[in-house]
């Protein structure tokens, strides 16, 4: 007779779990497989991110029935009720995994993530990874394979949304001489944890996109740029890099074809700003990290002046499915102009947080109120904040928009790297707002005027209102600088910084006019009006 | 050498290709206001003084770096930008600690000729005073940081045209900083070779020689221009043909 196949024990060993005490939960679940009789002990799998990262530490139970059970808040304590199944002490801990939460869910960039172990490039071989970049090294021409991205109609993921094969073939379409492929992991928004749950959990896939794109567009050397704030993914990556190499799938001759790719890790020094691309460009160079005016774009004048490919985390983790699905299968899932699916880190007035991948035009409010469960106390959603400190709030009316690129930036937000950070009903918005440009005064390189003493003389305005101490005047003054900096500022940084604060006015002009001082007489008042206001639409 | 032609301000003109679009204003006989910008040194479109409209773009452009191309309609002067080139204008005074009437700059600064340009007789916003210094290590020369623009003029001037790079940027946001060696006091620092040529290029009264006090700054600021056109064209700029 065949013994039952022996049950595996997943443990989520990514960031989130780990600071509520999976790494301790971890070892307690392997101290008692190891006392269990030969034969029946489970298997304990450290993997990536499980998803529901506020109940964490979260372990999945894959039992020898074929079902998957998930625990949530595990103490180490309940190690040995875990390793022999005894349903009893798990009960208060149960996890419902066909609740809307997972159920809406659709893994693309996730795929694996929460399946395999991180640190294993075998693990991830199994489950199929690096096949694509084998498959297209010895199948495909570079241009199959952008022909193949273009089709899918995959757009750029850390925020602005422009098209990654256009990008791509703009690279690629260069005259002859090096190139570069260079990952953009220098994920800085607030409430934004995608990038690094990708790193964390599934590096593998990051190197096999990275490492497709660089065959794509001719580039034999690449850069994946982690900020330092991020040691879990750091570590993990460089491991992932020493065994892809180990194993032929980067270095001369990848996967035993003419194709020859090296790729480093370059880590950040806590500047946001590098996540810009020329900064990010200008770092890895090991200046100081500080944009540049464009043009010329990097994809033809980027590292050391060659044409340079820059992909966010999860556009490249995005590459090895379409590829393996083909373009049209990712276009058939979105909206008409935002293809495919997209990562959000769910945080904030929320029951439940944590990483969730949709596919594009699902409506925000499907997002908080179905999936996140809506505010902890169930009173209601005030407002979203997506696109951290570039974006806006969306208000809760609005909910119901489909979540796209245009869509968001219609209503004064943007999509961002994917931060959707939930507000309740007591939240203040000139708070909300100042606390944004605190973080982009802080932030800004100080590079150019508008960004560098703009964004301080904005926090001091916002100041105003949160402390109620606003005139009339104060509002015309806001609304006039805050379209100077967005107007005039050399970077994306600084161009977005006052979207916070022309978002919360557009949509909650009313706290804003209940923080003057004399709410009453609310109306042009020459003597507090500044000479040019006039003119200017906000 | 092909031809690029654009129209600035509505006139018709005919540029070098790679030309910027500063070089395209200057062929129209127009000008735009620069505080970072200096003919001779890299353009890093820092001060955002020069920006212009484009035709057909929705976003401002430097006119520094920007690079010309054909067809192009460029707007100098407009409403708005004069409204921003105000507001900019404003900032600068308002981050810094200027005080003109005892500035050794006085009547040869270009913040103060910007200022007057673009009609800013007082700042709208509050004075940030900042707490600053001023370093006066050095036998002939002193940096007031109160009187630092961040154009930095200083900073390339050293490097690309003394290749002594004593001047760098430290720090970030309104906390940047100009900074002589290793963050050292500008007379410990032994790559400095006195030559002067920051003094020059500075727009404010920022670095001066010890020897002037109020009012008697005369910098040289073609000095960059006439050694990168000596160097690289073998030729003074006086000797006919001068572009």
């Amino acid at each position: 007779m065949v013994s039952p196949p022996l049950a595996t024990i997943r443990c989520c060993s990514a960031s989130g779990c780990r600071s509520a005490g999976g790494e301790a939960l971890q070892h307690a679940l392997e101290k008692a497989a190891a006392g269990c009789p030969e034969g029946v002990a489970p298997r304990i799998k450290p993997v990536g991110c499980l998803r529901l990262c506020g109940r964490g530490p979260l372990v999945a139970v894959d039992g020898a029935d074929g079902l998957s059970r998930l625990y949530g808040g595990m103490p180490p304590e309940q190690a040995e009720a875990l390793v022999h199944a005894n349903p009893g002490p798990l009960e208060p801990h149960a996890i419902d995994a066909a609740q809307p939460f997972f159920a809406l869910q659709r893994p693309v960039v996730l795929e694996h993530c929460g399946l395999v172990d991180p640190e294993s490039i075998d693990d991830a071989i199994a489950l199929g990874t690096y096949a694509q970049l084998r498959r297209v090294l010895e199948e495909c021409s570079p241009e199959q394979v952008r022909e193949q991205v273009k089709r899918s109609g995959l757009r750029g993921r850390g925020g602005a949304g422009y098209p990654t094969g256009l990008k791509w073939d703009t690279v690629a379409l260069q005259p002859p001489g090096p190139r570069y492929v260079v990952c953009n992991a220098d994920e800085g928004d607030p409430g934004a944890f995608m990038d690094r749950s990708v790193l964390e959990s599934d590096p593998h896939r990051l190197i096999e996109g990275l490492a497709i794109a660089a065959y794509a567009v001719g580039a034999h050397q690449g850069y994946v740029y982690v900020r330092a704030e991020y040691p879990l993914a750091i570590e993990r990556l460089r491991l992932a890099l020493k065994q892809a190499r180990a194993k032929g799938f980067l270095g001369p001759k990848v996967a035993g074809t003419s194709f020859d790719l090296r790729l480093e890790v370059r880590v950040g020094a806590g500047a946001y700003v590098c996540g810009e691309e020329t900064a990010l460009l200008a770092s890895i160079q090991g200046q100081r990290g500080t944009p540049r005016p464009r043009p010329p774009f990097p994809a033809q004048h980027g590292l050391w002046d060659a044409p340079t490919l820059i992909n966010n985390v999860e556009t490249l983790s995005a590459i090895p499915a379409i590829l393996r699905e083909g373009g049209d299968w990712y276009a058939a899932m979105g909206t008409a102009t935002s293809k495919g699916t997209k990562v959000f880190a769910l945080s904030g007035a929320v029951r439940r947080t944590g990483l969730v991948e949709v596919p594009m035009g699902t409506p925000m409010r499907t997002v908080v109120e179905l999936m996140g469960g809506g505010t902890p106390d169930g009173s209601p959603v005030k407002a979203v904040q997506t696109g951290g400190p570039s974006g806006g709030c969306i208000p809760a009316p609005l909910l119901d928009t489909p979540v796209d690129y245009e869509s968001l930036l219609a209503l004064g937000s943007m999509m961002g790297s994917g931060g959707m950070v939930v507000m309740g009903e007591t939240t203040s918005m000139p708070e909300v707002a100042r606390h944004f440009m605190r973080f982009s005064r802080n932030e800004s390189c100080g590079k150019c005027i508008p960004c560098r003493a703009g964004t301080v003389q904005l926090e001091q305005l916002l100041d105003l209102f949160v402390e109620r101490r606003a005139v009339p005047g104060d509002m015309a003054r806001l609304e006039e600088l805050c379209t100077m900096v967005r107007c005039t500022s050399l970077c994306g940084l600084g161009q977005a910084a006052p979207n916070p604060v022309l978002s919360t006015l557009r949509h909650f002009r009313g706290e804003y006019e209940a923080a003057c001082r004399e709410p009453a007489i609310c109306e042009p008042h020459t003597a507090c009006r500044m000479p040019a206001a006039e003119g200017v639409s906000p | 050498m092909s031809v690029l032609t654009l129209k600035v301000d509505g006139r018709d003109v005919a540029v070098p290709e790679g030309a910027t679009i500063l070089q395209a204003v200057r062929a129209a006989g127009a000008s735009v206001p620069m505080l970072c910008h200096l003919d001779g040194l890299t353009p890093v479109g820092a001060c955002r003084l020069c920006l212009v409209e484009i035709g057909g773009s929705p976003r401002l452009q430097p006119a520094c770096t920007t690079p010309a191309s054909e067809g192009m309609e460029v707007c100098t002067t407009s409403e708005q930008l004069q409204q921003f080139r105000r507001m900019a204008v404003e900032l600068f005074f308002a981050e810094g600690n200027h005080v003109c009437a005892f500035c050794v700059a006085n009547g040869n600064c270009e913040l103060q000729s910007v200022a007057v340009e673009v009609g800013m007789d007082h700042s709208r916003f509050p004075y940030q005073y900042p707490a600053r210094h001023v370093d006066a290590s050095h036998p002939q020369f002193a940096i007031d940081h109160h009187r630092c623009i961040l154009c930095t003029r200083c900073v390339r001037v050293c490097d690309e045209i003394e290749g002594a790079h004593v001047w760098d940027v430290a720090n970030r946001g309104s906390h940047c900083t100009i900074v002589a060696g290793l963050d050292q006091p500008w007379g410990e620092v032994e790559a400095c070779t006195s030559c002067g040529k920051c003094v020059d290029v500075c727009p404010t009264g920022a670095i001066f020689r010890k020897a002037d006090t109020t009012g008697e700054k005369d910098p040289h600021r073609e000095r960059p221009e006439l050694l990168r056109t000596a160097r690289e064209q073998h030729r003074w700029l006086n000797q006919g043909g001068a572009s």
